[in-house]
């Protein structure tokens, strides 16, 4: 356990001095300074209806702008966090052993799972922190812009940093058996796969598709990342009601289905099943 | 005592290739061996086999007893990969203090120095591991195998991007590892570096050992050449017990000798005969 720290130190400097962070901070700040700008039309344009009349008396305008652009945050939010994920693990074992990185340290007395434990609880601590900070950002934004805060804030931000985790967590098993390359663009086309999967079981919502929702269902539980989203999306409109919440089922960021109990299990095994393939694969790997 | 490196009927299949057929090796304490063997003889995957990086298909290996693999072995043994890179950003005293953390040396700064030293890389311990050369960086590459003092070295081809001054370094290390009685495990494409620092030679093809011993002992007679006033004079079945009657019966013949000299294979010769057509 001593080896540890030092390799979650390894791999947060390998990030920090290959101006990943920098790139992100850069990046981020962008994505925020837009979505602040968007946020504050937004609301005042709803402030001008609203000054003419209200289109519907039971429609809360506030709650359905306020949701809907913490929605796109949410969505915007699990993108950079995926892609901080997939590019601090891509390359974890079989891209740094094609490149001659791994094979130096894995003849130290460190132990290989406890080299990919140690570069998932780096990858994980990095992604969950920045995803948090990410959707605290933008739910103060939200509040700015037009006085809207979600009707639960801890549980969504939790399950947004769970989600990138669940990513780190595929992106680094396939990097056992993947070069980097195939590995980020799997890891993309699954974060896409998810995503698809979560609007089809709107879709399915909106027709009363049972075959569409089940598919959907199943899909977020193969892919809990995207379980989790919607859980979390869900959540910060959850005590929405009548006309205004049935607005926001109508929208891309309202259909949204809440987990149920099981999700957190769920998600805690399917971390334990993929870091237990992960550090059964590894150890029998040829190097 | 245990051998710093133990290999018994050690074999290795990749699919349909067959890497190593039943290897038997070992390197003894302070004993320094030479690996040679041409292209995929499996000197690599044998290097790869006893430091972890690779598992056996058949056989065992042991490194100073413990079972090749297992934290035990690793803790007794520096690597220096045929193939391999640090991070660009570290510089060579951070590379080495990172192995020195994986490693548990509590050497600290004093080890450091004088690994740098021993490669002759003391002026660039501040310089960036992407702006030294190559042959920099494979001179950090063997001080951070010798990280923490390990009884056995495992040394896969540490002279392949050295110019002549470097391979001379390097040269010298071996020396003076051997004067610490620390083991090597030498993979070398270079007969000549084998045959100047090596107490014992192995040769495989194959994926088998084709030939072993000390470089002396691999060398056949080769008869014995005789300078006299009549030129030179070439006895191709004589050994070395047979010159000084050689010279007598010349002398006697009225002959004057002015020179002898008994003729052997060189290594290299002894290595194109045992690996046979894989040389090509």
């Amino acid at each position: 356990m001593r080896a540890v720290p030092v390799i979650v130190r390894y791999a947060l400097e390998e990030s920090l001095r290959r101006r990943v962070f920098l790139i992100v901070l850069i990046l981020t700040a962008a994505f925020l300074g837009l979505f602040a700008l968007g946020a504050r039309e937004a609301f005042q344009e709803v402030e001008r209806f609203g000054a003419e009349g209200p289109l519907f008396d039971a429609v809360d305008e506030q709650t359905l702008t306020g949701a809907t652009l913490l929605g796109l945050a949410m969505f915007g939010t699990l993108f950079l966090g995926a892609v901080l994920a997939v590019f601090l693990t891509l390359a974890v074992v079989r891209g740094d052993a094609e490149r001659g990185l791994l094979q130096p340290l894995v003849v130290r007395p460190v132990g290989r799972v406890t080299l990919l434990g140690s570069r998932f609880l780096a990858a994980a601590a990095v992604c969950s922190v920045y995803v948090a900070g990410v959707f605290a950002a933008a739910a103060g934004i939200t509040y700015w812009a037009g006085g809207w805060w979600p009707d639960r804030f801890a549980q969504p931000t939790a399950e947004l940093a769970a989600a990138a985790v669940v990513i780190a967590a595929l992106s680094l098993l396939g990097s056992v058996f993947l070069s980097a390359t195939a590995n980020g663009i799997a890891i993309f086309m699954l974060f896409g796969a998810g995503l698809v999967s979560g609007l089809l079981g709107q879709i399915g919502e909106a027709l009363a598709s049972e075959r569409l929702i089940d598919v959907s269902r199943a899909a977020s539980w193969a892919l809990p990342f995207e379980a989790l989203y919607q859980d979390g999306l869900s959540a910060i409109s959850s005590e929405s009601f009548g006309l205004t919440s049935e607005a926001l089922q109508l929208g891309p960021f309202g259909g949204a289905q809440a987990g149920g109990p099981a999700l957190v299990p769920w998600t805690l095994t399917y971390l334990a099943v993929v870091g237990l393939l992960g550090a059964l694969a590894f150890s029998r790997r040829d190097l | 005592m245990a051998a710093a490196l133990q290999a018994r009927g050690l074999a290795k299949r990749y699919g349909a290739l067959e890497a190593l057929a039943g290897v038997d090796l070992e390197v003894g304490e302070g004993e320094l061996v030479g690996l040679l063997g041409p292209n995929g003889a499996g000197k690599s995957t044998l290097v790869k086999i006893a430091c972890g990086l690779v598992r056996p298909t058949s056989g065992s290996a042991e490194v100073c007893g413990a079972r090749a693999g297992t934290r035990e072995a690793r803790r007794s043994l520096g690597y220096l990969a045929e193939l391999f890179r640090f991070p660009g950003w570290h510089t060579a005293d951070e590379v080495l203090a990172l192995h020195q953390r994986l490693a548990g040396s509590l050497g600290g700064a004093a080890e450091r120095g004088e690994l740098l030293d021993l490669v002759g890389l003391v002026e660039a311990r501040k310089r960036r591991v992407d702006a030294m050369s190559k042959g920099m960086q494979q001179r950090l590459g063997i001080a951070q195998a010798l990280v923490g003092q390990p009884p056995l070295l495992l040394l896969d081809e540490p002279t392949s991007a050295l110019d002549p001054a470097g391979r001379r370094t390097v040269r010298g290390l071996l020396e003076e590892l051997r004067r610490r009685r620390v083991s090597v495990l030498l993979n070398s494409h270079l007969l000549s570096e084998i045959e100047l620092v090596c107490d014992r030679v192995v040769i495989l093809a194959r994926g088998r050992v084709v030939a072993a011993g000390r470089p002396e002992e691999l060398a056949r007679p080769r008869g014995v050449e005789i300078d006299t006033d009549a030129g030179t004079q070439t006895f191709p079945r004589a050994s070395r017990d047979d010159a000084p009657r050689l010279v007598a019966d010349l002398i006697a013949r009225g002959e004057r000798v002015y020179g002898v000299r008994v003729l052997s294979t060189t290594l290299e010769e002894t290595y194109l005969s045992a690996v046979g057509e894989d040389s090509a």
